[in-house]
């Protein structure tokens, strides 16, 4: 039948309930895994080339890649529409076999006080001696990347996690902690008024870092949440760009040598070398100890539950006396400090720093750590952190380094659709996202979901 | 640092000004249906100069073209960026956007999302066709065409100009004229009423995101045209358009176009004062300033009246 004729006869209501064959759930779901099947091989196909701007693409269909890849998406379709029931029986045997022991030890955790202490205090031992069985590769990537990294994971997780602000230009405050433990250790072209000693440099990385973080967040903590969002990536961006082109200041892409971490009183000193990597890796543990400890005990407080009120609610929090914008402004600066202390441990155990250490893809990467262990949750934080710089350094030689950052971007958007509470989730956020769905609550400072009128 | 070359510099920015408006436009059109800064947008503009090299590079055979054929593969090249804009900006709504709609997700949700997957985009552009810059291929001879008070403008601007204002014209139409464009004013100005009165929200939503992607992807190209294609050229114009929507006040069509100008203009004064290096510097501070001072933009948010 020609579709003229069929439309014409339908009423005007028939030919809005009308359906095509292509609409019906079934046609479509086949049409979506195709696609994702072709952007797959494009994935994990070929490097392309700016010789031939169609090298990749033709690549990818002649070696046969693109054929696997939509033959897996067209198993996959099958099996879902006309073979799952076998399959999902067996997922929950599978899960159930799982579930029954791993319940009775999280009783056994949750219940016994030996329990918990045995496993934390093994857990502690591993920590602290573990790493020196490792190689030297896996010290410096572990002391390098992993410490430094969970430093500014957790301080991102008080911003992102707890107060519910988006932060893009957190590496900026890091680029700041670097930058002053190098002037102040007289490493820059411009020399301070007294040089000090790493140690020393803690305290004045922190305020640096509290009035960088107030003088930004200020003027615009009081606007809608997404607004800090794209300022502080525009704050990272000119921090950047100052580092980069005032090379009279900051030594600029050539960089400047700083002096590593060194204690001198007189009677007894002690300096850490790389010869080692030990030391350094025990005091950025003590490092990381101390942050996590007071950031627990944040958590809980009176600061805490301010920002839980204002995640939850802002509007609400306001109305029963909670004074949002300063504790907003607290959160921030909180979070500005602790990845400027980072910053200072970075530049005090590398040695050397430049412009190129502090661009905008860091800020991105760390985000992309806390949001993958679990925002507002330490454990899923620190789990995060340490898993997502393990990973790249393991898969160096299966995977092309280039890539990274496009799987670190696929998995953003998969964990935001998938699980947007994160791998650890923490309980209330998980709670908090449950509720958002069903309609009630906002779940972040930044404010309801988008789309809908409140 | 004459009169000569400031003036030479402001032409300059007006130019320039024309792109970022028309970019701005892709942000301010999805705020005001989503209420969500779609950061991505950058990466549809990155799409839109490569589609354009595409098509070109698949196309453009000729050494020497004739003035006929010139103007074929100019508009070729517009509706090769301007379509592959579109594409991505429909396929970043159906697989990132929508999923988090249904959820109900919160709005640090959607910010992520959007982070993760312009992160995705550029580097799977880099992946595809290299990681180097691409100049687009000659089609045509790049002569001054004409002088204004001393300051040249050659084929290139000029067409920027002439395609830019076209486009604001025509969206312009389009969101005051048109059906499509009453619907995005509604859910624009309230999405359950306008569900009430027969105004299918996902469509609404999904070809305001394509007309945003189809002015990004045109703007692409045609910024492609004027410098080079590479994976990265999106982020910096992408922001600085942000901050022209801002400026503008967001949400309101006229206001982004009003406020791409004045950003281009200062951009090329702060090079003319400053230097090159400090070029993407002036986007930042004027947005911190206007969010300082007035929130609401030059022209205010009138979102719901997105015209």
């Amino acid at each position: 039948m020609s579709d003229a004729t069929k439309t014409t006869n339908l009423t005007v209501a028939q030919q809005l309930r009308e359906v095509h064959w292509y609409q019906k759930p079934r046609w479509r779901k086949l049409g979506a895994l195709l696609a994702l099947g072709l952007l797959m091989s494009m994935v994990t196909g070929v490097q392309g080339t700016h010789k031939d701007i169609f090298y990749a693409i033709r690549e990818n269909f002649s070696d046969g890649s693109v054929a696997v890849w939509l033959g897996i998406a067209l198993v996959v379709w099958a099996v879902r529409e006309f073979a799952s029931a076998p399959f999902t029986s067996s997922a929950r045997k599978v899960k159930g076999t799982l579930v029954t022991p791993l319940g009775a030890v999280g009783r056994l955790w949750s219940t016994e006080r030996w329990v918990r202490w045995t496993v934390i205090a093994g857990f502690a031992a591993i920590l602290v001696w573990g790493p020196m069985g490792l190689s030297r590769f896996w010290q410096t990537v572990l002391v390098d990347q992993i410490a430094i990294y969970l430093l500014v994971a957790v301080g991102l997780n008080v911003v992102i996690g707890w107060a519910g602000m988006l932060d893009l230009g957190f590496i900026a405050f890091f680029a700041i902690g670097a930058y002053s433990a190098a002037f102040w250790t007289g490493a820059l072209p411009v020399q301070p008024p007294v040089v000090l000693n790493n140690f020393l440099v803690i305290p004045l990385a922190v305020i640096t870092c509290l009035i960088a973080g107030v003088l930004l967040g200020a003027p615009t903590l009081r606007l809608r949440g997404d607004y800090l969002a794209i300022v502080t990536l525009g704050f990272h961006e000119i921090v950047y760009l100052a580092a980069k082109n005032l090379g009279d200041v900051t030594g600029g892409t050539s960089g400047v040598k700083v002096e590593r971490w060194h204690i001198d009183l007189g009677f007894w000193s002690y300096e850490w070398n790389v010869v080692d990597q030990m030391p350094f890796y025990w005091l950025l543990l003590a490092f990381i100890g101390i942050v996590v400890f007071l950031f627990i005990r944040l958590e809980h407080s009176k600061v805490g539950r301010a920002w839980t009120a204002i995640r939850e609610d802002e509007i609400a929090a306001a109305s029963t006396g909670v004074d949002t914008v300063r504790y907003k402004l607290m959160a921030f600066a909180i979070g500005a400090s602790t990845s400027g202390v980072a910053g200072v441990a970075y530049a005090s155990k590398v040695g050397y720093i430049n412009s190129e250490n502090f661009v905008i893809l860091l800020s991105i990467l760390v985000l992309s750590y806390v949001i993958f262990g679990g925002m507002g949750s330490i454990p899923g934080v620190l789990f995060g952190a340490a898993f997502l710089v393990w990973l790249p350094e393991f898969l160096r030689d299966f995977v092309d380094p280039k890539d990274r950052h496009m799987y670190l971007g696929a998995l953003l958007v998969v964990m935001m659709i998938y699980r947007p509470q994160g791998v650890i989730p923490s309980r209330r956020r998980q709670r908090e996202l449950q509720m958002a769905e069903a309609g009630t609550g906002g779940a972040d400072a930044t404010g309801p979901a988008p789309g809908r009128q409140s | 640092m004459s009169l000569n070359e400031l003036w030479d510099y402001m032409v300059l920015g007006v130019v320039l000004g024309c792109l970022y408006a028309v970019i701005a436009i892709g942000y301010t059109l999805v705020y005001g249906v989503l209420q969500l800064l779609n950061f991505a947008h950058s990466e549809v503009f990155m799409f839109g100069g490569f589609g354009g090299l595409i098509a070109l590079t698949a196309w453009v055979p000729v050494a020497s073209p004739s003035g006929l054929q010139s103007v074929v593969y100019v508009a070729v090249g517009i509706l090769a960026g301007a379509g592959l804009g579109g594409a991505v900006a429909f396929g970043l709504e159906k697989v990132a956007y929508r999923p988090l709609r249904r959820h109900n997700a919160p709005r640090l949700v959607f910010l992520i999302t959007a982070i993760g997957a312009s992160f995705f985009l550029y580097n799977i552009a880099g992946k595809l066709f290299g990681r180097s810059s691409m100049s687009m291929p000659t089609m045509y001879e790049n002569k001054t065409v004409v002088t204004i008070f001393g300051a040249s403008l050659n084929v290139t601007q000029l067409l920027i100009v002439f395609s830019a204002v076209a486009m604001m014209v025509g969206l312009d139409y389009v969101v005051n004229r048109t059906k499509l464009g009453s619907g995005i004013r509604a859910v624009a100005q309230d999405p359950e009423v306008a569900s009430l009165m027969g105004v299918n929200i996902d469509k609404v939503v999904s070809r305001t995101f394509v007309i945003g992607g189809l002015l990004g992807g045109a703007a692409g190209f045609l910024f492609g045209l004027n410098s080079k294609v590479v994976y990265t050229m999106g982020f910096l114009p992408g922001i600085t358009a942000f901050a022209a929507a801002v400026l503008g006040g967001i949400g309101n069509v006229r206001g982004a176009m009003l406020g791409g100008m004045v950003l281009g203009m200062v951009e090329t004064l702060t090079v003319f004062v400053w230097g090159d290096e400090w070029r993407y510097v002036a986007g930042f501070a004027v947005l911190v300033l206007v969010l300082m001072f007035r929130p609401t933009g030059l022209l205010g948010e009138r979102l719901g009246r997105t015209a």
